[in-house]
């Protein structure tokens, strides 16, 4: 793989057929704009130093950010690396730094950024090539918490379903739809500046399920969460909640751990024949 | 890896933070009219020692100082690591027995008010 | 493939300047410098009232001055800031179901800034200002 080349390079330099700009416009006339982009750039076979690149390419007025790195991939430079799949923020997997903002580049749309967008790789995340982060200490983190169903009570087929009431239900929904993007753990500095820390994320979904009338797994996952690098190294700077994209509130749900946290503390050492060690 | 006892800390700090957020912006009000020259009638020696006196009045300004010292000593002892302080525990140490300090010298002088 | 991975060091000094948010947090914790600061006049205060009655007013006169109204009023601004934060953060640390649906969030810090309101005002009405 050669080098990042210093400088600009637009589509209109390295299309094969002159001034044709390639463009992933949809058919109707749509207004179309030139997006400049400046991208964090590492190549771990060569590099020991990620640098910024300079890309210019022509993209439609209501595309995003991902169909930017698209066209620079298509036309301009194949050998730019990131993650996308799914181009409708559910699958979370192309998180990246916007403008210093952690961001789904699919969520992130053109008509927002004036001049320059700055795009790099997801913060407080090891770099494995260019906008293409490492997971691997969420992915450790997630399982330790048992992100799962930990029935109180197993029962037989022929018993029947689990029932749960809407009430119930709403307990947890709205921790259900973490799509681990990882972008609270770019937004979270207590992370960044302690990696030890379980983070936004995980724990959130362990509160999800603690939260599940048909659960009993808390006691399993408190081993966890209520130890020092669980819940109590969060400060409750709330950047998490300010960039979930699914809505989730992890700064509410590890406050709450925190209250729950600090009770169960109390019944298991001030509380006689509360359990305590 | 063992459940934290960082409850112990933090159990205060929240109901600490609590007394502040209610009542320590209007105490502070009252001061600043003292400081203005205009002492409010509440704090004039005669009403603020029977107060102070009183079996209600002790506990009250007890809990408010103690709970607001030992939630400003926690909160300022995670405001040095945010800033880069990184000797934690000598940090919390010396906050948390300056709250402790503060709240028993408080104790004491409040039992050394009898009701007139 | 070879792994690689290039590791990005968080600055422990200076991480606050990179975002306006981080900046607004900091401006959270460093309320708490203020307010302890208080706190300890405070802890002066009752020992003079605890001197007796002399001492106590000649305490009064000493919060007299430039400096003592400037540090007051730092006190005030901080320990106004750190209520409503702390008030929009319960919604957070306490939210409540009633039913299916869950209290809209600004109900619950809008209680607590009724009870701030109620309670500070009886305070100066027993403190005789208003």
């Amino acid at each position: 793989m050669p080098p990042a080349q210093p400088g600009t390079v637009s589509a209109a330099d390295a299309a094969p057929h002159g001034g044709a700009v390639a463009s992933p416009g949809r058919p109707g006339g749509s207004k179309e704009r030139t997006v400049q982009l400046e991208v964090l750039r590492y190549n771990p076979d060569t590099d020991t130093e990620a640098s910024f690149q300079r890309y210019a390419v022509v993209c439609p007025e209501e595309g995003v950010v991902l169909d930017a790195l698209n066209e620079v991939k298509a036309s301009v430079d194949p050998t730019l690396n990131y993650r996308w799949s799914c181009h409708m923020a559910v699958c979370g997997s192309c998180g990246m730094m916007i403008n210093g903002e952690p961001k789904l580049a699919c969520h992130a749309f053109l008509r927002d950024y004036a001049g320059v967008i700055r795009v790099e790789p997801l913060a407080h995340f090891p770099i494995e090539r260019d906008l293409v982060t490492a997971p691997d200490d969420f992915m450790e983190k997630l399982k330790r918490v048992k992100p799962y169903l930990i029935p109180k009570e197993s029962k037989p087929i022929d018993a029947g379903e689990y029932k749960q009431t809407p009430a119930q239900l709403m307990k947890f929904r709205q921790y259900s739809m973490c799509i681990n993007c990882m972008l609270c753990y770019a937004a979270c500095p207590e992370y960044g500046l302690t990696p030890r820390f379980i983070g936004p994320a995980a724990l959130t979904l362990a509160h999800r399920y603690n939260q599940d009338s048909r659960d009993g797994g808390r006691k399993q996952r408190q081993e966890v969460a209520a130890t020092h690098e669980g819940v109590w190294e969060c400060t409750f700077v709330g950047a998490c909640s300010e960039v979930c994209p699914a809505h989730v509130d992890p700064a509410s749900a590890l406050q709450q751990m925190k209250i729950a946290s600090s009770v169960d503390w109390i019944v298991e050492h001030l509380i006689p024949g509360g359990n305590g060690s | 890896m063992a459940k934290s006892h960082k409850p112990v800390v933090w159990f205060p700090f929240a109901a600490g933070g609590t007394v502040i957020a209610f009542f320590i912006p209007v105490i502070v009000l009252l001061t600043l009219l003292a400081a203005l020259g205009h002492v409010p009638p509440g704090l004039g020696y005669d009403s603020l020692r029977a107060f102070a006196g009183s079996s209600l009045g002790k506990p009250i300004i007890f809990g408010v100082v103690a709970l607001s010292l030992w939630s400003s000593a926690h909160r300022l002892r995670c405001t040095c690591y945010d800033f880069g302080l990184r000797a934690d525990t000598l940090v919390a140490t010396v906050l948390y027995v300056a709250a402790l300090a503060g709240s028993l010298l408080v104790a004491v002088y409040l039992l050394g008010m009898p009701a007139a | 493939m070879s792994r690689n991975p290039l590791v990005r060091e968080v600055s422990p000094t200076s991480w606050f300047f990179r975002h306006p948010r981080y900046l607004r947090y900091m401006s959270r914790e460093i309320t708490s410098i203020f307010v302890g600061a208080y706190c300890v006049l405070l802890v002066v205060a009752v020992q003079r009232l605890a001197a007796g009655r002399e001492a106590w007013e000649g305490f009064l006169l000493a919060l007299q001055g430039p400096a003592s109204i400037a540090f007051h009023l730092l006190a005030l601004v901080a320990a106004v800031y750190h209520a409503a934060t702390w008030f929009n953060a319960t919604q957070k640390a306490m939210p409540l179901q009633i039913g299916e649906e869950f209290l809209p969030g600004n109900v619950i810090s809008g209680a607590h800034y009724v009870a701030w309101a109620v309670l500070s005002g009886g305070v100066l009405f027993l403190a005789g200002v208003i």
